[in-house]
């Protein structure tokens, strides 16, 4: 009881804080399914009309393709960045690697290095190799920059085994590859999810390689397709449709973080607890 | 089994921290690796159970040498210092892990059995569903034991396996680990740094310093008659008290600090003149004998059953002595006290005992 009248004070700064972003998504979540009359802040109707992008094609684009292409291009992180990281991770903790220091550095610099820098070289080099407006050249680009923070991230989880229990693994018959698949992942498995959550995410946010690389119609994502929605020439701008679309992108990153909350603490963490 | 090494040499690169070690461990006989840290005990046990690669000699389980095996064929169980349970698996999976990734597969039913028979012997069977975190320190100790004997090994590593409990644990897993080696009949070694867990455990102890294997002996053969005076040094709480000096006339001992004592009897008649230094263990000061020692106490501490004096017998010569509980000396009594000359250890120049 005292201790939540202690709170309080600190409760009332938080909520004043924080009231203008709390107006601004209850508006948000508001206008998609309302209207008001031009220049009034309150709606006076209720309508579905904003959502119809989900059926009418014509509103908004095809919104369902660019949904599944987001969802490629996310899924295909995750299927890329987490079983290179877990591996490249272990490698770099535990094995005796010629060049080890050199990896780590360069891991350590291109986790830092800016990745727009790179954008012509890749353009040319996807070119070159013909997977240019592909989402397989997409998929590999976002994948490699990915990748430094994926195996950074593992490496940490690794390094808090401890060595004795692969010591003891091997002790007890057990090859190095049985000792890492029964032994090792499972300690790192916070890990391995909090990382599955965060490439999806990234993956599912991403706007400038899709943009640049796979500008093709058909390759379309949600980021891309939203974008496309303001810059569009139309002089019929419609505000709440682009809130809605907005809206309707975000649903399933707000559902991970949801579900996720937990475990995605764990990656600044470090580590098995209990 | 009967475990060799044959001139083992390690390094680390390059330079090298055991070279051309010899030791032997009869079948069924539990040995001490002591010393102090650093003098390469861990990395002696790590060789021999194939984390490490030995850079030279051989190692042999009975005739078979297994310096070219790697861990996972040489059946050794080891028990580590952190005891390294598996954290997701129950008590159960923990000890059942060894049979399961054997090559020949055991099925369900018989490794149930054999797990329950090691569990018993070990007394965890109560424990067995439990997660390691739910363990105290002694409980995970049994059942890194348990792992560690489940697959029947030929030889038992233990890696200063008591540091982690507290004293009371200690006393208890002490005498429990000798009865498991005693009633298995499992050949074992011991790494310690500590002197009473060696002496205690084992039926005999090698004392290792810098990567060299000094002496091997039972525990109180090598109390009694160490081979130099890093041994004796290292064995005996409160530790020996050496006195460096000289042979003089008449078979004595002199020291420039001005105390002299008769040699001990085996050693009248050196010639005088010879730098030598005498050990003197607490026991053998108070407690009657040819020689004495008069001076100031400067130090007492109490231990319950018995006490221990410092007593300054020259300027800047302390000698310790341990004798039942007393009331009637304090710090600053002067006291003459008996020393058994005959049972000091006597050590040439050199540190070797004479
Ligand atoms: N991986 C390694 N690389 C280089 N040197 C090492 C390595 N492991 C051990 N050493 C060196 O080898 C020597 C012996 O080490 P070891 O771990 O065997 O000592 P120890 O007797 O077990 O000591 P402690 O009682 O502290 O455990 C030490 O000088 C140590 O610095
Ligand atoms: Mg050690």
């Amino acid at each position: 009881m005292t201790r939540n009248f202690a709170l309080f004070p600190l409760m009332v700064v938080i909520i004043l804080v924080s009231l203008p972003l709390m107006t601004m998504y209850g508006f948000l979540i508001l206008d998609t399914f309302t209207d008001a009359p031009p220049g009034e802040l309150w709606p006076d109707e209720f309508t579905l009309r904003h959502w119809r992008f989900l059926w009418d094609m014509s509103a908004a684009g095809n919104v369902w393709m660019a949904t599944l292409n987001t969802a490629v291009l996310a899924l295909s992180m995750v299927a890329v960045v987490v079983p290179v990281s877990s591996l490249a991770g272990y490698a770099i903790s535990r094995l005796n690697l010629p060049y080890r220091r050199f990896f780590l550095a360069g891991i350590l610099v291109m986790h830092a290095f800016p990745a727009v820098t790179l954008l012509i070289g890749v353009f040319f080099v996807l070119k070159f190799t013909g997977l240019y407006n592909t989402m397989i050249g997409v998929i590999l680009v976002k994948g490699a920059l990915m990748l430094p923070f994926g195996i950074w991230i593992m490496k940490g989880f690794y390094d808090a085994v401890p060595w004795e229990i692969e010591m003891a693994g091997v002790q007890d018959g057990a090859s190095r590859l049985t000792v890492f698949w029964r032994l090792i992942v499972p300690q790192v498995k916070p890990g391995l999810v909090a990382l599955s959550v965060f490439a999806f995410l990234d993956g599912w946010g991403e706007y400038l390689l899709p943009r640049v690389l796979a500008p093709g119609s058909e390759m379309t994502v949600m980021s891309v397709l939203l974008n496309q929605l303001i810059a569009g020439d139309d002089i019929g701008f419609d505000f709440n449709l682009f809130k809605t679309v907005g809206v309707f992108y975000t649903l399933p990153v707000i559902a991970l973080f949801v579900i996720f909350q937990n475990r995605l603490m764990t990656i600044f963490g470090g580590g098995t607890k209990g | 089994m009967r475990l060799h090494l044959d001139n083992f040499t390690k390094c680390f690169d390059g330079t090298p921290v055991i070279e051309g070690l010899n030791l032997t461990v009869e079948d069924g006989e539990m040995l001490a690796l002591l010393g102090p840290s650093g003098c390469g005990k861990s990395t002696t046990l790590l060789s021999i159970c194939g984390i490490y690669r030995a850079d030279g000699g051989r190692i042999l389980f009975g005739d078979r040498d297994v310096s070219a095996l790697p861990s996972q064929r040489r059946n050794v169980g080891v028990v580590f210092q952190n005891y390294a349970l598996y954290p997701h698996l129950t008590v159960e999976e923990n000890i059942a892990f060894p049979l399961t990734v054997q090559k020949k597969r055991t099925d369900k039913a018989e490794v149930a059995r054999q797990v329950r028979e090691i569990a018993e012997l070990i007394h965890i069977e109560a424990l067995l569903s439990r997660r390691p975190a739910q363990l105290s320190g002694g409980q995970q100790q049994r059942v890194a034991l348990a792992r560690a004997l489940v697959r029947k090994p030929d030889v038992l590593l233990l890696d200063e396996p008591l540091a982690n409990l507290d004293a009371k644990l200690r006393l208890e897993m002490r005498s429990e680990i000798r009865r498991l080696q005693l009633e298995t009949g499992i050949t074992a070694i011991l790494v310690t740094h500590d002197q009473v867990e060696a002496m205690s455990m084992c039926d005999r102890v090698a004392i290792m310093d810098k990567g060299e294997i000094l002496q091997i002996d039972s525990p109180t053969e090598m109390y009694r008659a160490p081979a130099n005076r890093f041994v004796a040094g290292f064995l005996g709480n409160p530790p020996i008290t050496f006195l460096d000096g000289q042979t003089a006339q008449e078979g004595r001992f002199a020291m420039a600090e001005g105390l002299t004592l008769p040699l001990p009897a085996h050693l009248r008649n050196m010639p005088a003149g010879r730098p030598i230094a005498l050990g003197l263990r607490p026991e053998h000061f108070g407690h009657g004998g040819a020689g004495q020692a008069s001076g100031r106490v400067t130090f007492v501490e109490p231990q319950g059953r018995e006490m221990l004096f410092d007593v300054q017998a020259a300027p800047g010569v302390t000698l310790r002595s341990i004798q039942p509980t007393r009331d009637d000396v304090a710090i600053g009594d002067e006291v003459t006290w008996s020393i058994d000359a005959d049972r000091m250890l006597a050590f040439d120049a050199d540190g070797r005992r004479l």
